[in-house]
């Protein structure tokens, strides 16, 4: 790469802040790089000091968690920004969720790094590389371990979702195949999977997306699957225990499911709570 | 009567295909209205994918235009893939708009942009799945008005069956009067019905079916006449007078989805008089009008605390013309000194890039792409097509571009261009040559490239070459190969070079479709139930196919395939755009036609900006005048741009 061009340096970071943010609606259907692309147009016209790498090409700082797949639902997507001054987190959340698109809605924003009261201060070299650059995602989003995830599975009755799940929890090992990009990827489904159960909700017309699909849902059986599936590598994705639950017990829906992660955190904060509404779930209260 | 929304049962098929965002709307930038609160509405098609059609130009600004109008409502559809396509066919799911998802077949037009002409199966395949007819002639009140604009509009007897209204020239006031024709015949009760409507539209725009189109037994036109009282013999275009006055797009819609073009871009001047002799563009959107350097800054701040974009995009057809370009680019980069946000010219001029430019272009360590268009390989060639750059312009040009810091350059060539040989083609080879070898020296590095990037040539109505015979397939392919032979064969250099190019075959149907008449319909026709679908993509294009249904559908008339492409035409031909008037004069087309294939080597045309000239005819025919500076005003940052990112 070309040396940095002497005239235009780049300010150093001064602030990391993570932002937690949603995917909803018509939204879920945005790919990863689309929501960095949104999020790289938003904090433009929010007027945030982003921070920018140097060379040639020079592009915002902000760094990812691994997000919800192309066409799932998320309340708990997770990015780092690097800001060249300070700014108040409210108003970060604020400026940010008036520039993105309706659906990529910022839930909100904290400052881990920085001091109690948010009076400044270096962002420390030892949380994440040296000279104010991006703490590396490990270090940022470390402490994300598993997710929660609903699904919403049309014409899939209660009772045969049940049964599913109960001789999957039995498995020792499910393998799976996805199609990707790269060719065949084999997976065991069930090794990942801390936690899975059958729920009830109060209809979901309360969800900002499942109501897109409510009509269609409101007229057949309409199972809703929770589980927590941790975060390993490769990645188990809700589609892929989908499939072993389609493989081994003929669970197939009847429209594709709609699939929403809740939230993200560690594997002990995810995991053994008891039943929880669709509400309290959707406010966010839990893995952030 | 309320329109509802075809999301529900679009949606759970959005799971099923790739890259389902380009469906869903939401973008910034976007509006939905309420439906009943307005009494003319639109549908823009850019009859391509999401990815191409988002960035347009001409749909952007007519979306603000009309959606800025009171009781006017704008909605934008684009062609969806064959995955989206055969899942909506089974699920009877309408063709829609993305900003609301209504369906098209309720909006009162469906206004059509074309920039390519293989674009036409596309805008088939809308009118199809949108429930409305193909053929204009089987429409009711019920149907949208479909109405096609754009350059390739200039030509629009191919498709003349399947629209109904034809718009030339600049849509910005056109859509405005064809909006207040269409609410007050509404207003009025729908008088005459669907051909009322059409009768009054006579007056601003062309309307195929009221001219009918008589022929000789050997297959040319005899003559092409109005089929009912009232209707004019030629339609003119129309032309925008005062671009500070239209400042559009104001604030784009700025797509989640990945785009071609992702830019904020202000249209610096429309028109150009350089004279090249194969550019319809050069030549339909005549005279050069500029916009100010104050409005481009006022819409340059204002588009891109809107959008959020990176860059900005100086466009016009050739943006190192305007005549205060350095100004521009240089207060531009001034205001935006330290924010990341860089400027391109996405079309310069090899002999108009200077020192300034290259400056001014990389002031923020950004550097876009470098594309320089000599379009002919040797000096001689260059002046049949009267683009007048010299060896030593483009090695100037290069030099100061990779002396600025830039690495790579893009070359873009024709090949198939009236009187060009195999030997033409081939000093394309030497031409790269010598811009690899003047960058190492100037540059001192090895690591520097250029790419060269060649098409092959298609004649366009309404510039000189129209008469001219396109080249064959197969003689632009062996040249391509030839050329990629002698590049590749280069030890000194050959790495250093790339090339890139399409072969002659999509060309061919290109130049049917380009020049074609009334007839070639019926070829579009066969083709599209043949299943062809973006046939401006490789992936997709069939020559096979469109041979094939060309044969089939002009089997009982006297013309085929290489008639309409490499036959050349003579001077008494009636050419099939000859009722539509670009206000070029066919004299001056003529004879600038025989003066660039004359045996003493090829004439000159001067640029009327620099050297008053009225000879093209567009001015006096049009009652337009060139508009050019320069205002000598320049922009203040501070004051201008109150809204800088990342201070």
């Amino acid at each position: 790469m070309p040396e940095p061009d002497p005239r235009s340096p780049q300010k150093p970071a001064v602030q990391h802040l993570v932002v937690r943010y949603a995917k909803r609606g018509k939204m879920r259907f945005a790919s990863h790089r689309d929501v960095a692309r949104a999020f790289e147009r938003g904090v433009r016209r929010a007027g945030l000091p982003i921070a920018y790498s140097a060379g040639f090409s020079p592009h915002p700082k902000i760094s990812y968690a691994g997000g919800a797949p192309t066409g799932v639902a998320s309340e708990a997507e997770y990015l780092s920004l690097a800001l060249t001054a300070r700014q108040a987190e409210a108003q970060v959340c604020q400026r940010l969720n008036a520039a993105l698109p309706d659906g990529i809605d910022v839930i909100d924003v904290t400052d881990p790094w920085g001091l109690p009261g948010g009076l400044g201060g270096e962002f420390p070299p030892e949380a994440g590389g040296s000279g104010g650059s991006l703490p590396r995602a490990n270090s940022a989003f470390g402490h994300l371990e598993a997710s929660e995830w609903r699904v919403v599975l049309p014409g899939v009755g209660s009772a045969a979702a049940q049964q599913a799940v109960v001789s999957f929890l039995a498995l020792d090992e499910a393998p799976v195949e996805r199609l990707t990009d790269k060719g065949v990827r084999r997976l065991d489904a069930r090794a990942a999977v801390v936690e899975m159960s059958v729920i009830t909700l109060d209809g979901i017309t309360a969800d900002p997306d499942g109501g897109q699909r409510a009509a269609v849902t409101g007229q057949e059986d309409c199972a809703i699957l929770r589980m927590v599936v941790l975060h390993t590598a490769p990645a188990v994705r809700p589609e892929d225990v989908l499939t072993a639950l389609r493989e081994r017990n003929g669970i197939a829906a009847s429209s594709p499911p709609l699939t929403t992660r809740l939230a993200q955190g560690s594997r002990a904060l995810l995991t053994g709570k008891t039943l929880l509404t669709g509400k309290t779930l959707l406010a966010g209260e839990i893995g952030s | 009567m309320p329109v509802e929304s075809v999301y529900p049962a679009l949606e759970p098929l959005l799971p099923r295909v790739r890259k389902p965002i380009q469906y869903v709307g939401g973008e910034v930038g976007s509006v939905t209205k309420d439906w009943d609160a307005t009494d003319v509405r639109w549908a823009l098609l850019y009859p391509d994918a999401y990815e191409v059609g988002l960035p347009n130009q001409g749909i952007q600004i007519l979306y603000e235009v009309l959606n800025e109008r009171e009781g006017v409502l704008a909605e934008r559809t684009y062609t969806v893939w064959p995955d989206l396509e055969e899942l909506m066919r089974t699920n009877g799911v309408p063709q829609f708009t993305v900003d609301a998802h209504r369906p098209v077949g309720s909006f009162d037009v469906l206004g059509v942009s074309f920039a390519t002409e293989m674009a036409y199966t596309n805008l088939l395949t809308v009118l199809d799945l949108a429930g409305i007819p193909l053929f204009s002639s089987e429409r009711t009140v019920a149907h949208p008005l479909v109405i096609g604009g754009g350059h390739a509009a200039f030509n629009p007897e191919p498709v003349a069956d399947f629209l109904d209204v034809v718009v030339l020239g600049d849509g910005e006031q056109a859509v405005l009067a064809i909006t207040d024709l269409i609410r007050e015949w509404k207003r009025a009760g729908q008088p005459g019905g669907r051909d009322g409507l059409l009768l009054r539209l006579t007056t601003v725009a062309y309307v195929p079916r009221f001219y009918d189109v008589s022929y000789h037994p050997d297959g040319k036109i005899s003559k092409v006449v109005p089929n009912r009282p009232y209707v004019p013999p030629t339609v003119s275009k129309h032309t925008v007078m005062d671009l500070d006055a239209w400042p559009y797009p104001r604030a784009p819609v700025v797509p989640v989805a990945e785009t071609v073009h992702e830019r904020y871009s202000v249209e610096i001047f429309r028109g150009c008089t350089r004279g090249c002799r194969f550019c319809q563009a050069g030549m339909i959107t005549r005279p050069v009008r500029e916009r100010s350097i104050t409005t481009i800054g006022a819409m340059v701040a204002q588009g891109v605390a809107a959008s959020g974009f990176d860059e900005v995009g100086l466009l016009s057809l050739s943006s190192a013309d305007h005549s205060e370009i350095n100004e521009i680019a240089v207060d531009l980069a001034d205001c935006y000194e330290g924010t990341n946000v860089g400027l391109s010219l996405p079309s310069t001029r090899v002999d108009a890039f200077n020192v300034t430019l290259a400056d001014e272009l990389s002031r923020n360590g950004r550097r876009s792409g470098l594309t320089f268009a000599p379009e002919g390989g040797s000096e001689r060639l260059r002046k049949v097509i009267n683009k007048m750059v010299t060896e030593e312009d483009l090695i100037r040009t290069v030099t100061t571009a990779y002396a600025s810091g830039w690495r790579q350059v893009k070359l873009y060539f024709m090949c198939g261009l009236p009187t060009e040989t195999d030997e033409d083609v081939l000093a394309i080879a030497q031409l790269a040559r010598k811009v690899i070898a003047a960058g190492r020296k100037t540059s001192g590095r090895h690591d520097i490239k250029c790419t060269v990037s060649i098409g092959g040539f298609v004649p366009k109505p309404h510039t000189p070459f129209q008469w001219a015979a396109q080249c064959e397939p197969e003689v632009v392919d062996a040249r391509l190969r030839a050329l990629g032979g002698a590049l590749r064969a280069d030890r000194a250099y050959g790495k250093a070079i790339g090339f890139r190019y399409h072969d002659g075959r999509p060309g061919q149907i290109e130049g049917l479709l380009s020049r074609g008449d009334r007839r070639v319909g019926a070829v579009i026709l066969a083709a599209w139930r043949d299943g062809a679908r973006f046939d401006g993509w490789s992936e997709y294009f069939s020559y096979e196919r469109w041979q094939r249904c060309a044969e089939s559908a002009l089997a009982t008339e006297p013309v085929d395939l290489a008639w309409y492409t490499t036959r050349e035409r003579d001077y008494s031909e009636v050419l099939p755009w000859e009722h539509l008037d670009a206000g070029l004069d066919r004299d001056w087309l003529w004879q600038d036609w025989q003066n660039s294939i004359a045996p003493e080597g090829a004439a000159e045309v001067e640029d009327c900006r620099w050297t008053p000239c009225y000879e093209c005819g567009v001015c006096p025919a049009m009652d337009t005048e060139i508009q050019v500076g320069p205002t000598g005003a320049r922009l203040d940052g501070r004051r201008l741009l109150p809204v800088v990112v990342g201070r």
